[in-house]
């Protein structure tokens, strides 16, 4: 089992419903977020690219951030995703300064948070908030090592990307193009 | 005295009496994380889930409201089963807890009073504010007549309230969806189909195989269906050509992004016409069968050529004859997009004419992968006596503008000015769901308009610009705390959705079927409102419709089968229009009988002047209008609009990135608040543009007061459509200012 | 033109417009912990070398340095967790690839042996303030503890030395452990770091020591370290010429940027050049008073660890 998001950039619309849904959905304060959209816009008037994009903590194979943890509060789970335990974390930040992708965010309670791949929704079967709320439908959840899963079929048939694969993290949101 | 009398109070008059506090979902179980899970974990399994329809644009769109024991609304989850938003709400119906839980909401009723010679507000209580609004009502009644009662309304409560006057004999009723809104394409399609557009739009763009967007800028527009269904034709391959003078999310998605000079798409669909009767490409069968007028279209497009068409939109004619043969490819499965706010500049009636007859030529209406036959379901009305006939209403007043299908909110205002020297007098405004004053252009004549008023009353959530002009605030309850009427819009399968509260309604806040009933009472109606409570009235209703109040809160929404017959025509049939000719008029009898072209042409319209930009506008994809911005979950992801700005503009002036400025239009009116500056290469060089709904003026809105400029500062000069009335507001034009001028004047 | 901007979220406080997890009490952690480790390095390497008596302030004088300086540093690092309550999280379990880990868990070896140690001389070296105190006579069990601590002095000085290189190691592990970050992330910073804090210590000697001998000693030595940190900073700076394009970019800030003059003015030139240049002076016979490019080095130590950690947080791979 290998959770992956794949995500397409074609159809985003930077609409966003994926952060309010994950606010909603995980009790994100106001002011905080475990996703968030960037606009890329290329060229000259009239010739001109834009890519829109819904980012958030890529569940990294090769995660700093669980390497760097003092106290093991970040941990990989089945199916690798990488969660924090609040009541383990001292709050020391180096996790957030590991993250090539500012994924993560000091909660106003202290600890460390971020996306957890809805850990919580996958348990009652259902689909991550943002995946299950996005109005374009341009999210994808599921497995990688099953090969007949939509995303890996996803990942086989179309031009992807992830972010900053310099930085050696092996992310696995991937960015359909 | 009176055009002093009700000028705007600022929010300092209130007194922080009514502050509350509202302990946030999170704050609730703050303190220990892990707990938090816990607690959360348990809290998801109590969650109530209550069934109700989205209030947060008109979309419309059924949902489950989860609330907590504490009665805190937690989260919006769009119903599986309805057509309008397939399980998925749009960014802003996710975000519509915040309409629930913004503690700058509306808390009671309010009268405006004078204390130490400050006008102010002082809270009062429901007894008091609806005998003073009963006897207000009644006073005019007297002297002029009901009709000289405006109401003038938008959304959901609208409905209660439109009863309330037709009862009371008024039919002065306005709603600015209309004619700042969509009003130029429902007359459009109408004179050219026989019936309107109407909403939600019966395009079938899930099964489209070309997609044609004039302006129209789904994505960022979010109404939800129609972004859904975008996403599907890009799935399936379809060709998305995005006219658009800024490059759109849409244009973004297109494989052709025409990048028109604004104000001359008539010229481009001219020619598009002319392409495809030139090149002989147009759906010959559906034309011969359904249309009139063709010999004369096509005698009057032949001297629109994309040659011609070129020196005007700059869209160079190969690209034009190329796009139109895409549409000729794909047709009938085509869509020739109607858009929706349409009001741009003045000749609106025509563009859509000219889009209707575009559809026309490619068989589109009534043909899978174009627009198909809606079929919507009556609810029964509950039982009442007949309403009184009024002596004139909405039509008189807009009686100049023959094709105009609904009450025209600028004509109130029109009507409102003068005041008893008017053929129709109007003496006192009900407002409800609409803030006139972020929403009409002219906003002087819209406040001049106030100020001659005897009396107004303002029902609204949040205290918004136009609560304070009010005589009276009414707080109504969000969508989330009342009944409402049953949801029945004309969709491909007919279906019904209910509102029940989710939750009981916040501070002494209460729903506008209520306020009717308890005015209507006030006002010798009650035979009128024949029930103690809202949900009677449903609940009878659904009995007529074949299902109970039980079932529907289980199932939220309920779909019907079709009576109208197939979603699109049948090959071996025959269809009838609704026009005259009872065909799809390419020429129409009827402009040409009140002296307006037959057939569309295409009329120059004013350039910016030298130093000045075209003000253009648009929607925030995480907010609607002036209504969300105060919300504090989608204040969080957007909370001030940024000025559009060419790179090559900003060179020229000067302007950084993030540099603040404020803008001043043709009629030097500047603007309230100050907007930073957003160099991009998305806006052409001879515009600016920004998002609309910003720049709130009243400080009660904490997180939205002073954010960002509000476009309808600018829009003092508007464009009137002669066919309908509806309002051009694209033709404003604005300098930028890189000093604030408001310092320059206070010296 | 190309643009890049957040349509929205990631309005996170403390992340955007840039990283600021780590404030100063980090920085002066770092510190800290450098000067603490290059004290004790000499101190338990002139032990070892059985020059006590020649060299009395690196092994004896100068130790009172590293437990109030490790304790300040043990305090500063806690006062910057934002979950204080569960600090002691830290030790229920070593994370070999953690150096946040490696960190807490040498401060706590470290930190009491440099108590023993400053211990073990307290008496030799403050015989006035015991004599008012009177501690060994009121608490019978410090004249065994004493004892014990001075007669396993020599084995205390063996785990020093690693211990103390581990430490000045970690300080620049620490940040260079981050790939994330483009401007900690090279080789050279540990070895930097060490030899800055092997500086500093140095100079924390110079200036409690009393002899000429000694105070030339450490002058030589620490001219030398200079010398090397040089080198290494050079050596870095081609590190990121060389590097990637965000490594590029994150250079941009020491070299012509917001942080040039800090670093070249405060780090190179003031803590490093100038102090290197008046020793070298010194050395070849001119009267330089030692307190001064002393007391430059430190500064200059505490500078350079506030510039990288600073700037160290603005640098990122993405937006
Ligand atoms: N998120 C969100 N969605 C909404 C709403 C909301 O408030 N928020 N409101 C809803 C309502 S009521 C309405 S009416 C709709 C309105 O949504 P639309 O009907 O899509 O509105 P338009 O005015 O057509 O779209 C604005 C676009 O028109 C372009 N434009 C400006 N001038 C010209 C021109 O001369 N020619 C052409 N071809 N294009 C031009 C602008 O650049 C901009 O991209 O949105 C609905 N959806
Ligand atoms: N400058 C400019 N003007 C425009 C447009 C534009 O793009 N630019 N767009 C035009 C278009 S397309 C339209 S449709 C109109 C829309 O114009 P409006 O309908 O006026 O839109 P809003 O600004 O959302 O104002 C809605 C008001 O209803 C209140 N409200 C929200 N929910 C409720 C409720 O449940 N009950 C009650 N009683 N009140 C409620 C809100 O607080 C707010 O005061 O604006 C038009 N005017
Ligand atoms: S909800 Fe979907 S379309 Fe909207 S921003 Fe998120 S990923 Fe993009
Ligand atoms: S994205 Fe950042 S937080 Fe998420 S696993 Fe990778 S390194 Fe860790
Ligand atoms: S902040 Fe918390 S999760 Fe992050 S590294 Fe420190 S202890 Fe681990
Ligand atoms: S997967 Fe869940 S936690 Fe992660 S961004 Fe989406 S909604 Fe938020
Ligand atoms: S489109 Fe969005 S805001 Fe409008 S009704 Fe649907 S969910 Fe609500
Ligand atoms: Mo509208």
């Amino acid at each position: 089992m290998r959770y992956a998001m794949v995500i397409d950039t074609l159809k985003c619309v930077g609409c966003s419903d994926c952060v309010v849904a994950c606010q909603t959905e995980n009790n994100v304060p106001i002011g905080y977020c475990r996703d968030w959209i960037t606009e890329t816009v290329d060229g000259s008037y009239p010739n001109i690219v834009m890519e829109l994009k819904s980012e958030r903590c890529n569940h990294c194979d090769n995660a700093p951030c669980v390497r760097c943890c003092p106290t093991g509060a970040s941990h990989i789970v089945d199916g690798g995703i990488v969660l924090v335990t609040p009541n383990e974390c001292i709050g020391c930040g180096a996790c957030i300064e590991s993250c090539p992708y500012d994924a993560r965010f000091q909660h106003p309670d202290g600890y460390v948070d971020k996306c957890t791949f809805c850990h919580h929704r996958l348990e009652n079967g259902q689909l991550p908030a943002c995946v299950s709320v996005c109005p374009t439908k341009c999210m994808y959840f599921g497995d990688l090592d099953n090969p007949n899963s939509e995303v890996s079929q996803l990942l086989k048939n179309r031009k992807h990307k992830t972010l900053a694969p310099e930085a050696g993290t092996n992310p696995h949101v991937f960015y359909l193009i | 005295m009176t055009t002093s009398r009700r000028k705007f109070i600022k929010i300092s008059a209130l007194g922080i009496g009514g502050l509350a506090t509202v302990s946030t979902a999170y704050k609730m179980f703050g303190g220990n994380a892990y707990l938090d899970a816990v607690v959360k974990e348990n809290i998801a399994n109590k969650f109530k889930r209550s069934a109700t329809y989205c209030e947060v644009c008109f979309w419309k769109c059924a949902a489950w409201a989860y609330s907590d024991d504490e009665g805190n609304i937690q989260k919006i989850i769009g119903n599986d089963d309805d057509s309008h938003c397939n399980g998925r709400l749009c960014p802003r119906g996710t975000g519509g807890v915040g309409m629930y839980s913004d503690d700058d909401r509306l808390k009671t009723p309010l009268i405006r009073t004078t204390i130490d010679g400050e006008e102010t507000y002082r809270e009062a209580s429901w007894e008091e504010a609806l005998d003073l609004i009963a006897s207000k009502f009644k006073g005019i009644k007297e002297t002029y007549g009901a009709e000289s009662i405006a109401l003038l309304k938008h959304g959901s409560p609208g409905s209660h309230l439109e009863h309330l006057f037709k009862a009371m004999g008024s039919d002065t009723i306005a709603e600015p969806a209309y004619a700042q809104c969509r009003g130029p394409r429902e007359t459009g399609f109408g004179l050219t189909f026989g019936s309107w557009v109407g909403s939600p739009e019966p395009t079938d763009i899930r099964d489209t195989k070309c997609l044609v967007l004039i302006g129209s800028h789904i994505g960022e527009n979010m109404h939800n269906t129609q972004v859904q269904e975008m996403s599907d034709a890009i799935d399936n391959g379809a060709t998305i050509i995005t006219v658009d003078p800024r490059f759109s999310t849409a244009a973004s998605k297109s494989e052709h992004w025409l990048a028109i000079k604004p104000a001359t798409d008539i010229a481009l669909l001219l020619s598009w016409m002319h392409v495809l009767i030139e090149e002989g490409i147009y759906n010959k069968k559906y034309v011969e069968k359904y249309t009139s007028g063709f010999e004369q279209l096509k005698a009057h497009v032949q001297k629109y050529t994309p040659e011609w068409a070129y020196g005007i939109t700059t869209i160079k004619p190969d690209v034009i004859r190329k796009t139109a043969r895409i549409m000729a490819d794909a047709a009938p499965a085509a869509i020739i997009h109607p858009g929706r706010h349409v009001t741009w500049y003045g000749d609106d009636s025509q563009r859509e004419r000219a889009i209707a007859i575009l559809n026309g030529l490619l068989g589109s209406w009534g043909n899978r992968g174009g627009f198909y036959l809606k079929e919507g379901l009556k609810v029964p009305d509950f039982p009442c006596p007949e309403y009184p006939e009024p002596k004139w209403g909405w039509h008189e007043i807009g009686e100049k503008y023959p094709y105009a299908e609904m009450g025209n909110t600028s004509e109130v205002v029109n009507a409102t000015i003068g005041g008893s020297d008017n053929k129709y007098p109007i003496k006192a405004w009900m407002v409800a769901g609409t803030n006139l004053i972020q929403t009409l252009p002219q906003r002087d004549k819209t406040i001049e308009a106030i100020n001659t008023l005897d009396f107004m009353v303002v029902v609204d959530t949040m205290p918004m610009e136009i609560t304070g002009y009010a005589d009276v605030v009414l707080p109504e309850c969000t969508y989330l705390e009342r009944y409402d009427e049953i949801r029945s819009a004309p969709n491909r399968i007919p279906s019904i959705a209910v509102r029940i509260p989710a939750v009981k309604p916040k501070y002494d806040s209460k729903p506008a079927w209520w306020i009717s009933k308890e005015l209507g009472e006030r006002l010798g109606l009650g035979e009128y409102f024949n029930y103690n409570d809202f949900e009677e009235v449903i609940e009878w209703q659904l009995q007529q419709l074949g299902t109970s109040l039980e079932e529907m809160k289980k199932l939220g929404v309920k779909q019907y089968p079709r009576k109208s017959g197939s979603l699109f025509f049948e090959e071996d049939k025959n269809h009838t229009f609704f026009t005259p000719s009872g065909k799809i008029e390419f020429y129409s009898h009827q402009l040409a009988a009140k002296g307006f072209d037959p057939i569309p042409v295409y009329t120059p319209h004013p350039e910016p002047p030298q130093g000045f930009y075209r003000l253009n506008y648009g929607r925030s994809p995480m907010h609607t209008f002036s209504r969300t911005i105060n919300n504090p979950n989608l204040n969080d992801l957007k909370s001030e609009n940024t000025l559009w700005v060419n790179p090559k503009v900003a060179r020229i002036l000067g302007l950084k990135k993030n540099q603040e400025v404020w803008l001043k239009n043709q009629d030097d009116v500047v603007s309230t608040f100050s907007i930073k500056v957003r160099v991009t290469e998305r806006v052409r060089w001879d515009s600016v543009y920004m998002y609309h709904g910003f720049g709130h003026n009243n400080k009660k809105l904490t997180r939205a007061f002073g954010k960002g400029v509000s476009d309808t500062d600018l829009i003092t000069k508007v464009v009137v459509d002669p066919i309908m009335g509806g309002t051009g507001l694209r033709g404003n034009f604005v300098s930028i200012l890189t000093e604030n001028p408001h310092k320059t004047l206070a010296i | 033109m190309q643009e890049e901007l957040f349509t929205s979220g990631r309005h996170i406080p403390n992340i955007d417009p840039s990283l600021q997890i780590w404030h100063w009490p980090i920085a002066l952690y770092l510190f800290l912990g450098g000067l603490a480790a290059g004290i004790l390095f000499f101190a338990a390497l002139f032990y070892i070398l059985k020059k006590d008596k020649e060299y009395p302030a690196a092994v004896k004088i100068t130790s009172v340095i590293p437990p109030i300086a490790l304790s300040i540093g043990l305090l500063a690092l806690v006062y910057d967790l934002t979950h204080q309550l569960y600090t002691w999280q830290l030790y229920t379990t070593f994370r070999i690839e953690s150096p946040m880990s490696w960190g807490a868990w040498v401060l706590l070896i470290v930190t009491p042996l440099s108590f023993i140690w400053t211990f073990s001389y307290y008496r030799e070296v403050y015989p006035k303030l015991e004599s008012k105190l009177k501690l060994f006579e009121r608490l019978k069990f410090l004249n065994t503890f004493e004892q014990f601590i001075v007669k396993n002095r020599i084995y205390i000085a063996y785990a020093l030395i690693p211990l103390a290189l581990i430490l000045g190691v970690y300080t620049g592990i620490l940040l260079s452990a981050f790939n994330a970050r483009p401007l900690w992330n090279n080789a050279i910073l540990g070895p930097l770091f060490l030899t800055s804090g092997l500086s500093t210590g140095a100079a924390a000697i110079i200036l409690f020591s009393k002899t000429s001998i000694e105070k030339h000693l450490f002058g030589k030595i620490d001219l030398a370290l200079i010398i090397i940190e040089l080198a290494l900073i050079v050596h870095m700076i081609m590190g990121y010429y060389a590097g990637s394009q965000v490594q590029l970019e994150a250079m941009q800030l020491l070299v012509g940027g917001d942080f040039t003059v800090m670093f070249f003015g405060f780090v190179v030139i003031l803590g490093l050049i100038v102090p290197a240049v008046l020793e070298l002076i010194e050395l070849i016979g001119f009267k330089v008073p030692v307190i001064v490019p002393a007391m430059l080095v430190i500064l200059g130590g505490l500078i350079f660890r506030f510039v990288m950690v600073e700037a160290g947080q603005l640098t990122r791979f993405l937006y």
